[in-house]
């Protein structure tokens, strides 16, 4: 059970889209579908107050499907609320609207994360690499890529 | 007579021009002295820490969070064991005198972090006396840093339930006559540059942003308050003991340079007058909670007993585990909201971290408040954003 009332709201408006709501110590997360993406982030602007995108991200559930999931930590300056929204996004294609139409933030955030975790964000106006090299192969933050980099032992420790 | 027809250069600047504050590349499209595409290029810096993290137990993240922004250390340390200690669910176990520590030195370190600002923002404008002043007062702070946590810029001291060490001997009573003694040093910058004409004209009607463009982009911190946005998250969502402190948030509405100045040597006298209550708050007591599997054994145990050496041990080579879950912690660091993203999968190590670096988001301000203004606004609209490269790229 969330407190926020945006929450009831949002199942209402979009009750085919909600997969779930989760509480965890005191947060609200609200898992949606990732087709309407951008209408929910709009509803969520306009009608609950988020204003501010605090931050966007996405996590690598290697093994589970699907893969990925890109979250969005919203922020209500009126209010002083916070949410949390995420869409899970498969690995085929591992595509998702933009949103840096309802939140002019989203554009960098969403490069990084094209950039570190290789999720293509559909209609992005500057779709380039943002912190590694605009050669670099592969996307560093993805579970299946070593830490150490590509083609390198793994570092073992010192040995003595 | 005919117009000539402008022909637009392209110069780069960066990422070893002295005065992108570390290695930031802007591409510059000029129109004679007039901007008009400014494209900022970061990454030089990225050390991948979010990879890194995933790699190390809780406590061996600490010191990674250090090097972000490195001007100030203790409020990215701060983010971090508040993040942690969310996820652990022992956020009310915190001790009364770790809280006020932590509160005491978030300030200063608040204060050192301006204090570099107003240097090199002052220095690449020109006025190069201030720079020498807030380096010398910023001296102190470190000083006081290396008392504490041995290290001068990289604390590494705020641990996962409290604190790595208690304060030395003497240290409160340094502080309270730095504090004490810093309004006038304030004065004495603004005396050197508030009615400053040339600083005036530098910096009045320069990077003007409007409190809506600047939610947008997503801008926080003084940034965001001198357009007029009265929101500090030390007031607005208290975290580690501030809702026990009396301060005043300065709101200006000019959303200028010069607003932005004036707003943040308003912050440092706040910030002194924290430190000092945050002083007197301070009464002898524990500085780690009580939760045996996430907190070291004091050092006496470990030398003396078995257990407490086998749990030293295994807290150190092992790690805790977090039960399965994920949290966002949102502080107001020197520069803006500073947020951690924590995914925790039930292992000793962080699933997923993410660092929201404000310096990151603001920067992102750049290009909107510099097209269309001339090359040199494009070095005070740097100097005012308060950028560190270490916090963008990571």
């Amino acid at each position: 059970m969330s407190d926020l009332a945006i929450v009831e709201k949002l199942k209402a408006k979009f009750s085919s889209e909600v997969i779930n709501v989760v509480e965890f110590r005191g947060e609200t997360t609200v898992t949606v579908k990732k087709e309407k993406i951008v209408d929910i982030c709009a509803f969520m602007r306009d009608s609950g107050g988020y204003n501010l995108l605090c931050d966007l991200c996405s996590v690598d559930y290697l093994g589970q499907a699907p893969r990925f999931m890109v979250v969005y930590n919203l922020y209500n300056i009126t209010t002083k609320e916070r949410i949390r929204l995420k869409a899970p996004v498969e690995e085929q294609g591992a595509q998702i609207d933009t949103v840096s139409t309802v939140w002019g933030t989203a554009n960098w955030m969403e490069r990084e994360c094209w950039d570190l975790m290789g999720i293509d964000f559909v209609g992005h106006p500057d779709p380039r690499r943002i912190l590694m090299p605009a050669d670099w192969v592969g996307h560093p933050l993805r579970k299946d890529y070593p830490v150490q980099g590509p083609d390198r032992e793994p570092y073992q420790g010192r040995l003595s | 007579m005919a117009v000539k027809s402008s022909e637009i250069m392209t110069i780069n600047m960066g990422p070893q021009h002295p005065s992108t504050h570390g290695v930031l590349q802007l591409i510059l499209e000029l129109d004679g002295e007039v901007v008009r595409k400014a494209t900022p290029h970061i990454g030089f810096l990225h050390r991948g820490v979010e990879k890194l993290s995933e790699h190390r137990t809780y406590h061996q993240v600490i010191p990674l969070t250090d090097r972000l922004d490195y001007l100030a250390p203790m409020s990215n340390n701060l983010g971090y064991v508040l993040a942690v200690e969310k996820l652990l669910g022992i956020t009310d176990q915190i001790p009364e005198r770790a809280k006020v520590v932590r509160v005491l030195l978030a300030e200063l370190t608040r204060l050192k972090s301006h204090l570099v600002w107003l240097a090199t923002h002052a220095l690449d404008i020109g006025a190069m006396t201030v720079f020498l002043y807030c380096f010398r007062e910023r001296e102190v702070i470190t000083d006081l840093y290396e008392k504490i946590s041995g290290a001068r810029m990289t604390s590494n001291y705020f641990r996962v339930g409290g604190l790595s060490a208690d304060l030395p001997a003497g240290v409160e009573q340094e502080m309270r006559e730095y504090a004490e003694g810093m309004p006038a040093h304030i004065d004495e910058y603004e005396g050197l540059l508030t009615g400053n004409r040339i600083w005036q004209k530098r910096t009045i009607g320069v990077g003007t942003i409007t409190a809506e463009a600047a939610i947008d982009i997503g801008i926080t911190g003084p940034g965001l308050r001198a357009s007029g946005v009265d929101w500090d998250l030390r007031r607005d969502n208290p975290y580690s003991g501030y809702e026990d402190y009396k301060f005043e948030v300065p709101v200006r509405q000019e959303g200028d340079t010069f607003a932005r100045y004036k707003l943040r040597l308003d912050e440092m006298r706040q910030s002194s007058l924290i430190i000092l209550q945050a002083l007197d708050k301070l009464k002898p007591g524990p500085i780690l909670a009580d939760c045996p599997k996430v907190v070291l054994p004091p050092k006496q145990d470990v030398v003396n007993s078995i257990e407490g050496l086998i749990h030293h041990f295994k807290i150190i080579t092992e790690g805790f585990k977090a039960e399965p879950g994920e949290v966002y912690v949102g502080i107001e660091a020197p520069k803006g909201e500073l947020g951690y993203y924590l995914v925790s999968d039930g292992s000793a190590h962080p699933y997923r971290m993410k660092v929201r670096p404000p310096s990151f988001i603001n920067l992102q301000g750049l290009p909107q408040m510099v097209e269309g203004r001339l090359l040199a606004d494009v070095i005070a609209v740097i100097g005012t954003l308060d950028i560190v490269l270490g916090e963008i790229d990571r």
